[in-house]
């Protein structure tokens, strides 16, 4: 049994999905799939605590790599895996009463498997050692975010949920190319495999192009600027469950996957030697992370301010991947799991507000501050993490970025690194002064203070930002495991 | 108990009380009070208890965990921490008197978050206070920012609102771009962050990590960035901050949130950048070598003078004792500009005597404003008929401010000045000798106009501000004058901090 | 300049590439930009598909004369057909000859490409078929499937 968790994770929901399709009976599906989910939270747990006795290798159907799909476990991918199912399973924790007043109770059974299955693409992506299989997962996860999406109230949702669709399915195909153009080059698709051949091969425009390809296909994926169109509008209209969980996780699997791509399958000489990507992702990270957090302060709608802020916060990763040594990579990969907890936890807040409030609208929620006490105080604590205050999860990638930049002597980076996060200042507390300043609207008067249900799970992410702003072991320290095995394995040659 | 024991107790009072405050809440106003009052007494027993060990030359320390690798939340007390976080909790007891005075006279709401973020605030203090290294220090400095927001923008209305905002705004703005970037600059040049007699930039600078003209800046970003300080201009957060319940202003912008600018200034220079460092530390060479902190020297006088020139213009009574704050506060930076052993010395103490003079007058503006109704100056002419305690504490601790004896502030002034004349610099002795003029333009006038008899109105009866109001502020007035009578031992108490690197 | 026409099927693949791109960039009806997905799609299948083939290979079925590894005859290590500068890929065959079985004479394509493109087809298919259900949802709620009169309604709500 033991052996078989690295193919359980997948196994489980998948099979799950159709079954409670299937079933059909709402309140059951809606038991069993939280009832998955805790499983395999679980088992991404044991996963990781069994990292401290190296990697695992599991071979798909006992073929042996490198001609048979293979799951790769070690730090990174079993550190990205814990948080996505973490967060998969403490939302739908949290979902129910906002599923049932947001998605109309005859799509629920479809609703609970099409999470399952987004959360099974998403895991996949993570544990898989195989090219193609990362195509596969990929396109499995953003098939069922996009029906996910499309069950949002409004009837922007469908029209967000295909914007989303047509971009994504582009970026996806421009990643299936770069994989063909690979393949071409080096006859395998098993990641270290490929690694260990294009060594061989000096640099060639198919390489070249190949890179290319797979970067602007998972750029469109991470919504990197200015390929970050798609954002906005499907995490503005999709119901608020949706967004906790796709704005959480999605986009850091795809930072996840473009790791990948740049530590071991091109290695870093080849990207930030040969190519000057280093410079290139800074600059488009700055650009990135200043546009988006000065679009963030003009928005009226809650949700669009926070996905903008979204937007911004990856250029954050990639800043400090752009870095390659030890302490960027560790920055940007704690601010992966820190970031998914922090806006995890704000748009959970927002789903509260949605829910008793019934509007995103700033104005609408005016005054709630007094009859919500609870899930605004929520609100202020996430968004200091935001902000990056000391004892929060965001001060601690923050702190990493700081001291990488400065080590690598990048004094222009640090520095508008610095001033970007006061422009997070500006739009959270925009929203906090809404809460607690403004005489409560019509609608903020008469509302209630979230249910327990709810605000229960969300107190447990946002103090989570809190624990993990202070207690690093567990999340710096997996992540300085990570970056050093990531660098490790290319300096030893690539061999799995 | 041991010192390490009472460095963790005495930082655990102030959460107790938040919990307690908390858990109490409405129910029991009065209950709710005592505790907090309680276990403020407590705290000063502890701080008392931990001064007797640090004065006689010990230094406890105690770690609480490392954050992240490298960077550690310990704590270790030394002298000019001692001091501060004497005079911290010892306030608060007398702050939590005085409050519940005003805030009961005043009818104000949301009491329970008010005594509860006070704690928080001084719980940042203490930790402020006994901060063993950079990084511990940077967090206790921003704790301190958040949990005073609220009490700042206590009232809940537009001002309160606006006025917050320029708080945060300014606060936030400086500790993120330049106190962060500072600290992150002297860790990846000296590679370690913990404060150490002598400081710690002396071995970067031979070895050309860093070099003068960078020590000059990284200096500029600690000054700037440590907002708290008020150095122009990143002043304007605190007349700001005016909007905030006089006890707020009393407690926080008299002796918590300045003091641990200027404490937090004076500790990055003593044990970071080391008084040797800055006082030998010359940019260009030639006949007249400019030293490195000479143009901060300079800012901190401008400061001085400018703000208490803005003081003289104001008329509601909390502004100008905001500028008058801005200018005092620009002394003790001044202090650590010089460098010099008494400077350095002389702007400890007045870290002591300016909060017990400070305190002093915002107890009685609050005073006034509850027993009177009155906040402007041109209306108080008489005003010491009908309110001779306070009009008479606001005398004492103006003789303190000014620098003149009997007041306390005669000493600190007296060995800043001191400094100036043993680095030469003539021109600031001149702002010195100038500003305590101004200070006497714009202070006694008050309490002097309040004793004489408004024209042609009857003299005002005899009404005091309720006996919770005025208690406070009589001890603080004496107490800004007995702390003059112990100069001395404050001096030898803080000789240490100049005399270790050596 | 028989190279240059040699590689016809890769021109192929571009300007199918290409005119899909246009379709879905160019907003006009829904319908089309989904056909034109489709297309951007279709390139793609082509160029591996391509890949696969080996010169002077057959498709890749044995047919039973030979002694069966279950570990399968897949001549992996493809010569890629018209692969940039001609260089020579590792072939992986050697792995594949163990004991008891006969040095294969027969040159077969590689059937990966295909089979990856078998996934891939179906993926596009599902991309469809959701895309489609989108529309519908759309001219349910908008009443119509323009691109531009959309943005209209929505920029006038």
């Amino acid at each position: 049994m033991i052996e078989q968790l690295p193919v359980l994770v997948i196994v489980i929901p998948l099979m799950a999905a159709p079954l409670f399709v299937l079933i059909g009976n709402r309140k059951l599906v809606l038991l069993l799939t939280q009832l998955v989910c805790w499983t395999v939270f679980g088992i991404t747990v044991s996963l990781l605590s069994r990292m401290q006795y190296g990697p695992i290798s599991y071979e798909l159907g006992g073929w042996p790599s490198p001609y048979g799909i293979v799951y790769n476990v070690d730090y990174l991918s079993a550190f990205v895996m814990l948080f996505v199912s973490g967060l998969g399973a403490i939302v739908i924790t949290y979902a129910p009463k906002s599923v049932e007043r947001e998605v109309h109770h005859s799509k629920h059974s479809l609703f609970y498997a099409s999470y399952l299955l987004c959360m099974t693409g998403l895991l996949g992506m993570c544990i898989t050692g195989d090219l193609f299989n990362v195509f596969v997962f990929l396109e499995i996860s953003s098939l069922s975010s996009y029906a996910l999406i499309s069950l949002g109230k409004t009837r922007r949702a469908p029209l967000a949920a295909l914007h989303y669709l047509i971009i994504g399915t582009v970026g996806a195909t421009f990643f299936l190319i770069g994989i063909g153009l690979l393949y071409q080059m080096t006859g395998t698709l098993n990641m270290a495999d490929i690694a260990s051949r294009l060594q061989a091969i000096e640099s060639s425009r198919t390489m070249l192009v190949a890179f290319a390809f797979m970067t602007v296909g998972l750029f469109i994926k991470m919504a990197v600027f200015p390929l970050h169109t798609w954002l906005p509008n499907a995490y503005t209209y999709a119901p608020s469950v949706v967004t906790c969980f796709i704005a959480a996780t999605a986009t850091k699997v795809s930072v996840y996957a473009f790791i990948r791509l740049i530590y071991v399958i091109f290695t870093p000489q080849f990207a930030f030697e040969r190519l000057p990507l280093d410079s290139a992702l800074m600059a488009f990270s700055l650009v990135g992370i200043f546009v988006a957090s000065a679009a963030a302060i003009y928005q009226t709608n809650i949700k669009r301010l926070l996905a903008y802020s979204s937007v911004a916060q990856i250029g954050y990763m990639l800043l400090g991947i752009s870095m390659s040594n030890v302490g960027g990579l560790t920055a940007g990969i704690t601010h992966m799991f820190n970031h998914a907890l922090i806006k995890g936890g704000l748009f959970m807040v927002v789903g509260c507000f949605a829910l008793r409030i019934g509007s995103l609208k700033l104005e609408d929620l005016r005054g709630a501050g007094k009859t919500m006490p609870l899930t605004s105080f929520a609100w202020v604590v996430g968004g200091l993490g935001l902000i990056g205050v000391p004892m929060t999860a965001g001060f601690v990638s923050k702190w990493l970025l700081l001291t990488s930049a400065l080590s690598l002597e990048l004094w222009p980076v640090a520095v508008l690194m610095l001033l970007s996060s006061l422009l997070a200042v500006v739009y959270i507390w925009r929203v906090v002064e809404i809460l607690y300043f403004s005489p409560a609207s019509h609608l903020a008067k008469t509302a209630k203070e979230a249910p327990m249900a709810m605000l229960i799970p969300t107190y447990i992410v946002i103090g989570f930002t809190i624990v993990f702003g202070c207690w690093t072991v567990y999340s710096a320290g997996i992540a300085h495991a990570a970056a050093e095995s990531l660098l490790g394995i290319t300096q030893m040659g690539g061999v799995q | 108990m041991t010192p390490e024991n009472l460095i963790w107790i005495a930082m655990l009072l102030p959460l107790v009380a938040i919990a307690l405050v908390f858990i109490i809440g409405e129910k029991s106003p009065n209950i709710r009070e005592s505790c907090t009052i309680g276990i403020a007494v407590t705290l000063f027993w502890v701080t008392t208890r931990l001064a007797g060990v640090v004065f006689s030359g010990e230094r406890p320390s105690f770690k609480m965990g490392e954050m992240l690798p490298g960077f550690e939340i310990a704590f270790t007390v030394e002298p000019l921490g001692m001091l501060f976080a004497l005079v911290a909790s010892g306030l608060w007891i007398l702050t939590t008197v005085y409050a519940i005075g005003y805030m009961r006279g005043h009818h104000e709401k949301n009491q329970t978050r008010f005594y509860a973020c006070f704690a928080s605030a001084i719980f940042a203090a203490l930790a402020a206070a006994f901060a063993a290294n950079l990084f511990t220090l940077f967090v206790a400095y921003e704790l301190m920012t958040i949990s005073t927001y609220p009490l700042v923008t206590h009232h809940g209305d537009e001002k309160a609102k606006k006025g917050g905002r320029i708080y945060l705004g300014i606060l936030l703005s400086t500790s993120v771009a330049f106190f962060m970037l500072a600290i992150a600059w002297t860790w990846t040049v000296a590679g370690t962050l913990d404060f150490t007699p002598g400081g710690i930039l002396a071995q970067p600078n031979i070895d050309g990590k860093i070099s003068d003209f960078q020590l000059s800046v990284l200096l500029g970003l600690f000054a700037f960035g440590i907002g708290k300080a008020a150095i122009m201009p990143f002043h304007r957060w605190l007349p700001a901050a005016m909007v905030a319940p006089t006890p707020v202003s009393a407690l926080l912008h008299a002796v918590a949130v300045v003091k641990v600018g200027v404490f937090s200034i004076l500790k990055v220079s003593i044990y970071i950048f080391g008084i040797d460092l800055i006082s030998e530390t010359r940019l260009g060479e030639g006949a007249n070598p400019i030293m490195m902190s000479d143009w901060l020297c300079y800012l901190a006088g401008a400061t001085i003078l400018l703000a208490s020139l803005v003081a003289m213009t104001k008329d509601n009574l909390k502004a100008r004792l905001a500028y008058s704050t801005v200018s005092q506060l620009a002394y003790i930076t001044l202090g650590a500009a010089l460098a010099t052993s008494d400077s350095v010395i002389g702007g400890g103490m007045h870290i002591a005597m300016h909060a017990v003079g400070k305190i002093t007058l915002f107890f009685c503006a609050g005073a006034i404003y509850v027993g009177a109704h009155k906040t402007n100056i041109s209306d108080m002419r008489g005003l010491g008929r009908a309110m001779p305690l306070t009009m008479g504490a606001f005398l004492l601790a103006t003789l303190s401010i000014i620098g003149l004896p009997p007041g306390g502030g005669a000493w600190s002034k007296w060995f800043l000045a001191l400094g100036t004349v043993q680095t030469g610099h003539f021109w600031l002795l001149a702002a010195l000798m100038v500003s305590s003029l101004l200070n006497i333009a714009y202070l006694i006038p008050i309490p002097i106009r309040a004793f004489m008899t408004p024209a042609g109105e009857a003299p005002m009866k005899f009404k005091e501000a309720p006996m919770m109001c005025v208690v406070p502020l009589c001890i603080t007035a004496v107490g800004s004058v007995v702390l003059f009578f112990f100069g001395n031992e404050i001096y030898d108490v803080l000789l240490p901090i100049a005399t270790s690197a050596r | 300049m028989t190279d240059f026409l040699g590689l016809y099927n890769y021109w192929i693949v571009i300007f199918l590439m290409m005119t899909g791109f246009y379709i879905v960039i160019a907003r006009e009806n829904l319908i089309k930009t989904i056909i034109g997905l489709n297309i951007f799609q279709t390139s793609v299948f082509l160029l591996y598909i391509t890949m696969g083939k080996v010169t002077n290979g057959t498709a890749p079925i044995l047919t039973g004369s030979h002694s069966g590894e279950s570990h399968g005859a897949e001549s992996h290590g493809a010569e890629g057909h018209g692969a940039e500068h001609g260089q020579e890929l590792h072939s992986a065959a050697e792995g594949h000859l163990e004991s008891g079985v006969e040095v294969v004479t027969e040159i077969y394509s590689n059937p990966i490409p295909s089979v990856l493109m078998l996934t891939a087809i179906v993926v596009g298919i599902a991309t469809t078929a959701l895309a489609l259900a989108l529309v519908v949802r759309i001219r349910e709620e908008y009443g119509t499937i323009e691109e531009d009169e959309i943005l209209e309604m929505d920029r006038n709500s």
